[in-house]
């Protein structure tokens, strides 16, 4: 089986977001960047299915030469290889576009994304890559099962679960629970060191949408204490005063 | 032109966030002065039909084939592409919801069209279109350009609160065409949580955190979730120690939420949960260290024991709702 992951490089969780240059450019002076978590998920699922059926597991990546350390960091948890198509990633259409161009003709049996990216938290890149690929897709999955060319999966639903069917190829993006994340060994890294990373030139893609200003939520205007031995008094604020309940 | 909106049904009954997306398509129409077409797809009775109506759809297009009856991103990516096509539609207009976010990026591809998810706001379209839409999990907001002529707005739960407009609608039946490749993939089963509110559209949200000490003293808050008509939510720390299952967890590498109201008992404002929620109306937080993080994102605050607080807001609720029977 030939699996594709496409990994993001987004700012860790903890970063404290600020913009610069009028508020139009995300500031990533001393942000640190890691491999969007679902990515990471989808990762390790993948290498779960190779353990189990055989195969490789290859991961693409939209980024200029600064995602390479969190691209080897792929290949230290297990990755075979990697592409990393060398432009700076606009939107999901772009990146989109720029993977379905470089994969169209490896037919890869299942290419895995994360549900979405913390950053721009979008959720876009797996149903376009699949419409622009011409295959069926499956989002936000919790389990993964493959019988003789047959993924059975469970995905997220509003207000629920439901289980779904489909054959290979198939695109896939990966849901918290689809696996637990993998921390590379000190064997994993050294062998990441000379496994191949190709580094191809992007498409000629345009983006379709473009952020025109970033803007940070108002601070709260205080947060009014209630008296813990008066707790009545909170329920008729909010009723009264918030006048939510 | 044409402003196309996608009503969503569940076995015939439409949701909450369909007619907050009807009236937000009508909204945008009364500026453009285009027509509002809302496309209902699967079986769905002729008085449930007219609701789209009264939420702002000037015509409603009605694809009633027994294969839609059961959702499909491909199917209904596919025939959306159809509907809007006949049209003509310049925006479509869904809701962010799971199943939104299955289709909305392959009707994107099908019409060429420039997609923005999570949107916020009505568009701004004073120099060029933009809408607003959270990014990073919560912690900030983007102002976004749509360059493409087709644009998809895929609109966030609670962003636009439904209003009754009584259009009188035309009805339109559609017959939709499909391919085997429509039906690739096919629904076994669909296991919904019945008799609970869905956390993504829930307008009041009672959430807890680690300060709960165990999922055995989870009912309270469910008592005082059931008492408000609120959903319940965990913190990360809680769902990762199966206290409560993921699908509660709010924060930024769990769900973002967009409630009225968000009551955090013993949950501490990790900067990673407050990212989930804090787009929330009104934040109360309950918890007995003073230095909680959580105070500084909040409108309302009580330092204490939850196990104190929380069975008096209970019985508080109680007697506010026996009183506004």
């Amino acid at each position: 089986m030939k699996i594709l992951v496409c990994i993001s490089n987004v700012p860790d969780t903890t970063t404290k977001i600020t913009f610069t240059d009028n508020n139009t450019k995300f500031n990533s002076a001393g942000v640190q960047f890691i491999i969007n978590p679902y990515d990471e998920l989808a990762l390790t699922k993948a290498l779960e299915l190779v353990e189990k059926h055989q195969g490789t597991v290859t991961v693409i990546n939209v980024g200029l030469a600064d995602t390479e350390p969190n691209i080897r960091k792929a290949l230290a948890i297990g990755a075979n290889d990697a592409i990393r198509i060398n432009a700076q990633p606009t939107d999901a259409f772009f990146v989109a576009s720029q993977i379905a161009e470089a994969v169209k003709s490896e037919n890869y049996n299942l290419i895995f994304t994360g549900r979405e990216s913390i950053d721009y938290n979008s959720g876009q890149v797996c149903g376009l890559l699949a419409e622009m690929l011409g295959l069926p897709s499956v989002n936000v999955i919790n389990t993964l099962d493959i019988d003789n060319g047959v993924a059975t999966m469970e995905r997220d639903i509003d207000g629920g679960r439901e289980v779904v069917k489909c054959n290979l190829p198939l695109v896939v993006s990966a849901q918290k629970e689809l696996a637990e994340p993998r921390i590379p060994n000190m064997r994993g890294i050294m062998a990441a060191r000379t496994k191949p990373l190709k580094v191809v030139e992007p498409a000629s893609v345009a983006n379709s949408t473009e952020v025109a200003v970033y803007e940070l939520p108002q601070p709260k205007a205080g947060c009014k204490m209630i008296d813990a031995e008066k707790t009545e008094e909170l329920i008729s604020l909010l009723h009264n005063e918030a006048k939510v309940i | 032109m044409a402003i196309l909106v996608f009503a969503e049904n569940i076995d015939g009954i439409y949701k909450k966030s369909s007619f907050e997306a009807v009236s937000y398509a009508a909204a945008i129409a009364s500026s453009t002065g285009d027509k509002v077409i809302a496309a209902s797809l699967g079986t769905v009775e002729g008085r449930r039909l007219e609701e789209l109506a009264r939420y702002g759809a000037d015509k409603i297009v009605n694809a009633a084939d027994k294969k839609l009856d059961a959702f499909n991103p491909q199917a209904y990516a596919s025939v959306l592409a159809q509907i809007a096509k006949q049209e003509n539609a310049t925006i479509v207009v869904l809701t962010n919801t799971y199943s939104g976010k299955s289709l909305a990026p392959r009707l994107a591809v099908k019409l060429n069209a420039g997609l923005v998810s999570g949107v916020i706001t009505l568009p701004e379209t004073s120099s060029g279109f933009k809408v607003k839409k959270t990014v990073f999990s919560g912690k900030a907001f983007a102002d976004v350009e749509i360059k493409n002529q087709v644009k998809i707005l895929a609109l966030t739960a609670n962003s636009y609160s439904p209003q009754e407009l009584n259009k009188a609608a035309e009805m339109a039946e559609f017959s939709p065409s499909f391919s085997d490749a429509d039906f690739a993939s096919q629904s076994i089963e669909v296991k919904r949580v019945s008799g609970k509110i869905p956390l993504t559209e829930a307008e009041l949200v009672v959430s807890g955190g680690r300060g709960m000490k165990g999922p055995e003293n989870w009912a309270m808050l469910e008592e005082l979730a059931n008492v408000l008509g609120a959903a319940t939510a965990c913190s990360k720390p809680v769902s990762d120690m199966h206290w409560r299952p993921h699908s509660e967890h709010v924060g930024q590498t769990g769900i973002t939420i967009k409630p009225n109201l968000y009551i955090a008992c013993g949950i501490s404002g990790a900067i990673q949960h407050l990212a989930g929620v804090s787009s929330s109306k009104v934040i109360v937080a309950i918890n007995k260290d003073p230095e909680a993080p959580f105070f500084k994102a909040a409108d309302y605050g009580i330092i204490g024991d939850v196990f104190d607080v929380v069975p008096k807001l209970v019985t508080a609720a109680k007697n506010l709702k026996s009183s506004q029977n």
